[in-house]
């Protein structure tokens, strides 16, 4: 019988290889009857899919952001750029 | 087809600027070695202009060099901090677990399904301080696969680990960085905090 401290880990590991088939079934059968480890995955999924679209809107260029350089560095680069 | 326009240098940081600084915030969470490594990328791209081919965007010739740059420095801070033995030890997060491997205080309720988090300025004020608080080797792990969506055999090649030890960190990693979000935002936005 798999713990749900077990659990947490191979939900984890399913994040980045998949798992054995045995594996995958006791995971699946427990999480169909433990609440907190059900709720676990979800909200894992949830910062995977936020961190993903936060990556993705930042790296479209030209999409209005808050994180910008300041004016001090972007004078600094200027500057080393035309010393160069 | 017509080559894109290699714009002039000294419109760089007024056009790429912001993306490229944006692009190593994400990954580095330090406003000046981000800033640093900017100014380094157009340094580069300067010397070595004949680099461009002008077969894809000027944008994207200008992040594929912060990348390596990037890449250096997760290299370097992985060599200078190897693994310690604690890192790779128990649970990181022991009191959720009791001595069978129950949950003693299960994850709390977060609540409908907040899908448009990754707007909210504050929510990614948070994320940054949450994984800074991780440490360093762990918080790379986890950009790496998340944010870069690298493959995890990658990842073992830069930090240097075995691949058990990976889904080790990574594990970790997750479990911790899911309950200081929870702590110091969901809690406080379902009205659990206090």
């Amino acid at each position: 019988m798999l713990s749900c401290k077990d659990v947490t880990q191979l939900l984890s590991e399913s994040m980045d290889h998949s798992l054995p088939f045995g594996k995958r079934i006791r995971v699946r059968l427990h999480l169909l009857m433990c609440k907190f480890c059900a709720r676990y995955e979800r909200q894992l999924l949830l910062i995977r899919d936020t961190v993903r679209r936060i990556a993705a809107a930042a790296d479209t260029p030209g999409e209005p952001s808050v994180m910008t350089l300041s004016e001090e560095a972007k004078e600094r680069i200027r500057k080393s750029l035309r010393n160069l | 087809m017509s080559t894109p326009a290699k714009s002039d240098p000294s419109e760089w940081v007024k056009r790429y600027g912001d993306y490229l600084f944006r692009y190593a915030m994400l990954r580095l969470r330090d406003r000046s070695m981000a800033e640093d490594l900017v100014q380094e990328t157009f340094l580069a791209a300067l010397k070595d202009r004949g680099s461009f081919s002008g077969t894809s965007a000027e944008s994207t010739w200008l992040v594929g060099i912060l990348k390596h740059k990037i890449a250096d420095h997760f290299r370097r801070q992985a060599r200078e901090a190897p693994l310690a033995d604690a890192d790779l030890g128990d649970s990181p997060d022991p009191s959720s677990f009791d001595r069978s491997g129950h949950w003693a205080s299960g994850p709390n309720d977060w609540g409908g399904n907040p899908a448009d988090l990754y707007r909210e300025r504050e929510f990614l004020d948070q994320l940054a301080k949450c994984l800074s608080g991780l440490p360093p080797n762990h918080a790379y792990a986890f950009t790496l696969r998340e944010i870069e969506g690298a493959e995890t055999g990658e990842i073992c090649k830069v930090l240097n680990v075995t691949e058990t030890n990976l889904w080790v960190i990574l594990h970790r990693s997750r479990m911790q960085l899911r309950r200081c979000l929870e702590t110091n935002w969901f809690d406080k936005n379902t009205g659990k905090g206090s």
